[in-house]
């Protein structure tokens, strides 16, 4: 009697806070969706902000952002990777891969403005890059980096020593093993920490804040060596800085609804190729 | 024996790892075309000795290992022999089936692609290396799907099929059985028994019984040394060693 109790008592604690967190998720997604939904039109996402930001649309935005993202994956990506790689694969377990391996987690908690600052001493000064959309891309690329490396490196972990070594056996070199057979079976591991990581690097203000967002430009195209537009500022200063709150309040919404399309858009992208290659498995 | 009839041989071969020594003053030769049974208590050492045939230890930075290894007259640790060659004349079929998680017709092809067998050749030895092992009836309209989709046994029969597709002189197998159902093993036994007219065949096993059944020639191992070997029914009828007898009568293992 006492044990049933008990587990009924189990199970609803475990219900409620599943259901505490479903509910916070939907409270949230139902005041974005109810308020900025209105704001979403064809205009809104293909037109540049007119009137001090007050009418027009947040086109400069949104490609600011979805550049920002790729540069930041072109750097983290490979990088972080082949990091990972060399780490699980190649390194010996002594004092200096336990420190390097420390160094990297550490360096996953280091707070983002941190990351800007750096990014403004080293690409925007050191390297003369001024701030520009590479600058921030490279900043955002550093923050990427040890979340890429970590859970590229617990994907790699996962694939068992035997399949390294069937393909040891029939004759692969140790890097052929790794391309042909180990890096294709973690690749469902290794794309969900990539596309966390870049859905949080899209929206990361305080790293770009130094190195490249600009409130306002009156282009849409975004060049490597200019200042540009981002989701995330633009949502900010709609939100707290603007000379006209309240009468913005719906583009404000409008831009956070756009910028979860775009983090959405990017985990789809990710969950199909996971779906396609799981039906290969 | 015969120097001719004798295909692998290690001698003086002392192994740790780390601080650990885990095989010591190992001489032994497998002969030509006949299957050795490895059989001993785990931790014994067996599947470590099997594993320096096609250097699996390479890549273990705190494996140490000291003696001389043969392939005939070929040393297989010497500098200029390379470690792929040693692997594609020596192929290995391990404890748990591990397919490559790609389709059945990539698996096989996949080892010939990197021994740069050329593409017009591979269709044929793709098709022999699955008739040879016993699996092409079963797998040829469906040479596309994933291997990791066939069953456990044919699974193992796909990595046997994998090994011998590159036409290797002597094959290893590490517990082959130990994951499969009796009716599976028995079908690897037979392949296994087949398969010695071409290949020199070296086993490991915890399976009394599986030695007896396959095995021409038996090696008993006990904490890192050989403590007997000889022919097998010899050995397992008129065990010398009492360590022995007491191993293959059940009494410890």
């Amino acid at each position: 009697m006492i044990k049933k109790l008990t587990s009924v008592i189990e199970w609803s604690t475990l219900l409620f806070s599943t259901g505490i967190v479903c509910l916070f998720l939907i409270i949230i997604l139902w005041d974005l969706i109810s308020k900025g939904a209105p704001s979403l039109s064809w205009e809104f996402v293909s037109t540049l902000p007119r009137e001090g930001m007050t009418k027009g649309g947040i086109l400069p935005a949104i490609i600011g952002t979805v550049l920002l993202t790729m540069i930041t994956a072109l750097v983290a990506v490979p990088f972080g990777i082949s990091c990972a790689i060399y780490l699980n694969e190649y390194a010996s377990d002594n004092w200096l891969t336990r420190l390097i391996r420390a160094c990297i987690r550490n360096l996953a908690g280091v707070p983002s403005i941190i990351y800007g600052l750096f990014g403004l001493a080293l690409f925007v000064q050191g390297l003369q890059m001024g701030t520009s959309l590479m600058s921030a891309g490279f900043t955002l690329g550093l923050l990427s980096l040890p979340y890429i490396i970590i859970t590229t490196e617990e994907a790699l972990r996962r694939i068992p020593a035997s399949t390294r070594e069937a393909a040891l056996a029939v004759g692969a070199t140790q890097f052929e093993s790794i391309i042909d057979v180990v890096l294709p079976s973690a690749l469902p591991g290794i794309l969900t920490g990539v596309v966390l990581t870049l859905s949080r690097a899209a929206g990361e203000t305080a790293p770009i804040l130094f190195t490249g967002v600009a409130f306002y430009i009156n282009n849409p195209s975004g060049f490597l060596n200019q200042e540009f537009m981002s989701l995330p500022y633009h949502l900010y200063m709609l939100s707290t800085q603007h000379q006209a709150i309240e009468e913005v309040r719906p583009l404000a919404y409008g831009t956070a609804l756009v910028l979860i399309i775009v983090v959405f858009l990017l985990n789809l992208t990710a969950f199909y190729i996971r779906y396609k290659h799981s039906k290969n498995e | 024996m015969n120097k001719d009839d004798i295909k692998l041989s290690a001698s003086s071969v002392n192994l740790w790892f780390g601080k650990k020594q885990v095989l010591k003053d190992i001489n032994i030769s497998f002969p030509k075309n006949q299957i050795t049974a490895l059989i001993g208590p785990s931790g014994c050492g067996k599947s470590t000795l099997l594993r320096c045939f096609n250097r699996m230890h390479d890549l273990s930075p705190d494996a140490r290992i000291e003696g001389e290894f043969l392939l005939e007259q070929r040393d297989l640790y010497e500098r200029g022999l390379s470690v792929t060659e040693v692997r594609s004349r020596i192929g290995m079929v391990f404890q748990k089936a591990n397919p490559f998680p790609k389709s059945i017709y990539e698996n096989i092809n996949y080892g010939l692609k990197i021994n740069d067998v050329p593409k017009e050749k591979r269709q044929d030895i793709i098709e022999n290396a699955l008739k040879e092992s016993y699996i092409w009836e079963e797998v040829k309209d469906e040479m596309q799907k994933p291997a990791t989709r066939l069953s456990g046994g044919q699974q193992q029969r796909l990595c046997i099929a994998r090994a011998v597709s590159l036409r290797p002189e002597v094959i290893l197998m590490d517990e082959p059985c130990s994951a499969l159902d009796p009716l599976s093993t028995l079908k690897i036994e037979e392949l296994i028994v087949k398969l010695k007219k071409d290949y020199t065949i070296i086993i490991v096993t915890h399976n009394m019984q599986q030695a007896q059944r396959v095995a021409d020639k038996t090696v008993f191992m006990y904490l890192g040394e050989i403590i007997e070997e000889g022919d097998t029914n010899t050995l397992f009828s008129d065990p010398k060693n009492d360590l022995t007898a007491n191993y293959v009568k059940g009494h410890f293992g």
